[in-house]
């Protein structure tokens, strides 16, 4: 009908599929993202790192690049799996703050508007709600995180040449699973919390706080115990051992020695990792208690019983 | 006014099926039943649901909508089942809910937009019909105003088009008229009464307001304390009440009084010079200006009268102590 008609009128058009419908969250969400000159700034800030690392893979093929800046390569970080996980490390670290902007506001503002049965009223269920949701900031996180992560390998590849590329793809996947996962813990645990704090800044501290206040809790286990085992609870630590897995670095034992001395006998005592697969577990844990979370605050409508 | 089983008319549009089948419908929360064995099947354009004060009205509406599961039974719209095609179902609906529900930081076409998307329109057409909606509903020259800058009665109009922007079969309007003053109100109801006209959608009205309904709904059905007490087809109870007849009169009514009674029809007098007159079959109106013209008593007002939704409400609030079923 046109506009002047002012006459009600079925749709008779070809619907867009169902299976992409989610997508329309993030694709109108972006945009608002996108109005906050904090968030902006921020986000352009975050690529700093991936430019001074495509700087460096590139300095190490670029032998007159380095006379000139008088540089011996010998100085330089090695481009190897350990360059690869501390990029992973620095973006996954920018990331968490990403999600902090971004993450908290998304399902509480809805709650917040009562606007959830305007979703749900629709042929749009409460999974492809929080899949929509968590998208905006799995889009986001991934544009810092593995996507310039592997651009920066290809471009390893392209300057090393094809050897490289076959022996090292690998570590192509560390960067993807390794981001993936992250995103994905980011993901949900901002999501759960803005469907329980509605107050965003309240979210945000919490958020911040489920990050580092585990890592205190962690550390006094571990120092009253004399154990490892404490970082069973610190989700920093957790990431960190599973990147570490990913990109092979990982080693139970020896990372850490403790020197005790009574009556003059000094004892060595090396602290053993909880092993990968309880990382692993743990972080699984954790998503299974956010999907429950969001579970129960995100209906059409509360029940009061 | 029904409260056993009843014939109706086929729907309008033709539909095989009824527009909602209510069959044998119950919900609980927490144990508590909300909706108690609801039966029946509505047919109308337009349907208005009353009650008072928690007798279940929004919960069947969410019921409906596949917000609550039912404990027992189930329900059809447009013969599909809310259970097993929740899906394909909210794809024919639009709903209006009564309380304010947005997305903040949002101009209204872009919310109006973002819900046809949701709805499964294409961007483009879904931006094309967000601005015929808000054209439709009043708000054309505000469109590009922020939501959170609207006054109630314009949220009310934004939430109505959001509800008709992708044009569904059925739309649930829960409490239109909340918080509107009357030239509001009157725009509103011309506007739902546009939507039922037009013949392209269903139309189920949920409302306090006993006037909204009536002007808006061909068929009601009255809930109390979560069973269906009461089911109305208004426009047959306006037919079916013809012969109940409101006269005033002057000169001398006893010899009018005698010869109506004679026709056999019933008469009672209410004051001096006012009657009220149940006509018999066969008894014609020119019947009784005969006898007045004989009687010698003139006739100076005529008017069908029949029960006033407010009427039918009342009774079904003595009455209706939950009938269980009312086979509509």
């Amino acid at each position: 009908m046109a506009v002047l008609e002012r006459s009600y009128k079925r749709f008779e058009g070809v619907l867009s599929p169902e299976w992409s419908r989610f997508l329309i969250i993030p694709r109108h969400a972006v945009r608002n993202v996108f109005r906050s000159k904090l968030f902006t700034a921020f986000f352009a800030l975050s690529f700093i790192w991936p430019l001074v690392c495509a700087i460096l893979i590139y300095l190490h093929h670029n032998i007159e690049a380095l006379g000139i800046l008088q540089i011996d390569i010998r100085n330089l970080l090695p481009i190897d799996a350990s360059f690869f996980q501390n990029y992973v490390i620095v973006q996954g670290t920018i990331g968490f703050f990403l999600a902090m902007l971004v993450g908290p506001q998304q399902v509480s503002r809805d709650l917040a508007n009562n606007a959830l049965p305007l979703f749900l009223c629709r042929p749009f269920t409460r999974s492809e709600y929080v899949v929509g949701k968590m998208s905006i900031v799995i889009i986001l996180i991934s544009t810092v995180t593995w996507i310039p992560g592997l651009i920066l390998f290809l471009l390893q590849s392209y300057l090393e040449g094809w050897s490289w590329f076959v022996d090292n793809i690998w570590i192509a996947s560390a960067i993807f699973i390794g981001s993936l996962v992250w995103i994905l813990l980011l993901a949900l645990m901002s999501q759960a919390i803005s469907a329980w704090v509605k107050w965003l800044v309240a979210a945000r501290a919490a958020l911040l706080g489920l990050f580092f206040i585990p890592t205190v809790f962690a550390a006094i286990v571990n120092e009253i115990f004399q154990t490892r085992w404490g970082h069973i609870f610190d989700l920093r630590a957790l990431i960190g051992n599973v990147w570490a897995g990913l990109f092979g670095t990982f080693a139970r034992q020896g990372t850490e020695r403790g020197e005790f001395r009574r009556n003059g006998i000094v004892t060595q005592i090396v602290f053993t990792e909880p092993p990968l697969w309880a990382s692993w577990f743990v972080l699984f844990l954790i998503c299974a208690l956010c999907l429950w979370l969001l579970s129960r605050k995100v209906k059409a409508y509360e029940v009061v019983r | 006014m029904h409260s056993a089983a009843a014939v109706i008319d086929p729907q309008p549009n033709g539909d095989p099926f009824g527009v909602i089948t209510l069959d044998g419908l119950s919900v609980s929360f927490g144990g508590r039943p909300i909706l108690k064995d609801l039966h029946g099947e509505l047919r109308g354009r337009a349907i208005g649901l009353l009650g008072p004060n928690g007798a279940g009205k929004t919960t069947l509406i969410h019921t409906l909508l596949g917000f609550h599961p039912p404990a027992s039974g189930t329900a059809r719209i447009f013969g599909r089942d809310i259970r097993a095609e929740a899906n394909q179902i909210k794809s024919l609906i639009g709903y209006m809910p009564e309380r304010d529900s947005f997305i903040s930081k949002m101009s209204c076409i872009h919310f109006v937009r973002f819900m046809a998307e949701l709805s499964g329109l294409p961007p483009a057409a879904a931006l094309e019909r967000a601005h015929e909606a808000l054209f439709f509903v009043g708000l054309g020259e505000a469109r590009y105003r922020n939501l959170d800058t609207y006054s109630l009665g314009m949220k009310q109009l934004a939430k109505l088009a959001q509800a008709i922007v992708h044009g569904p079969r059925l739309i649930f309007l829960d409490e239109p008229t909340n918080g509107l003053d009357p030239p509001a109100r009157l725009r509103m109801i011309k506007m739902i009464r546009e939507i039922r006209d037009s013949g392209q959608a269903n139309i189920v009205l949920s409302s306090h307001l006993l006037r909204d309904v009536e002007e808006c709904c061909e068929e009601i059905v009255i809930l109390k304390e979560g069973r269906l007490v009461v089911y109305c087809n208004l426009e047959e109870e306006r037919k079916a009440n013809k012969k109940f007849l409101m006269l005033e009169t002057r000169g001398d009514l006893n010899l009018f009084v005698a010869a109506v009674g004679q026709m056999g029809c019933e008469c009672a007098t209410t004051s001096d010079h006012r009657l009220k007159i149940i006509l018999q079959q066969g008894t014609e109106i020119r019947d009784l200006y005969r006898l007045a013209a004989e009687s010698r008593v003139q006739i100076r007002r005529l008017a069908y009268k029949r029960d006033s939704l407010e009427d039918i409400f009342l009774k079904a609030m003595e009455n209706g102590s939950g009938a269980g079923q009312a086979g509509v």
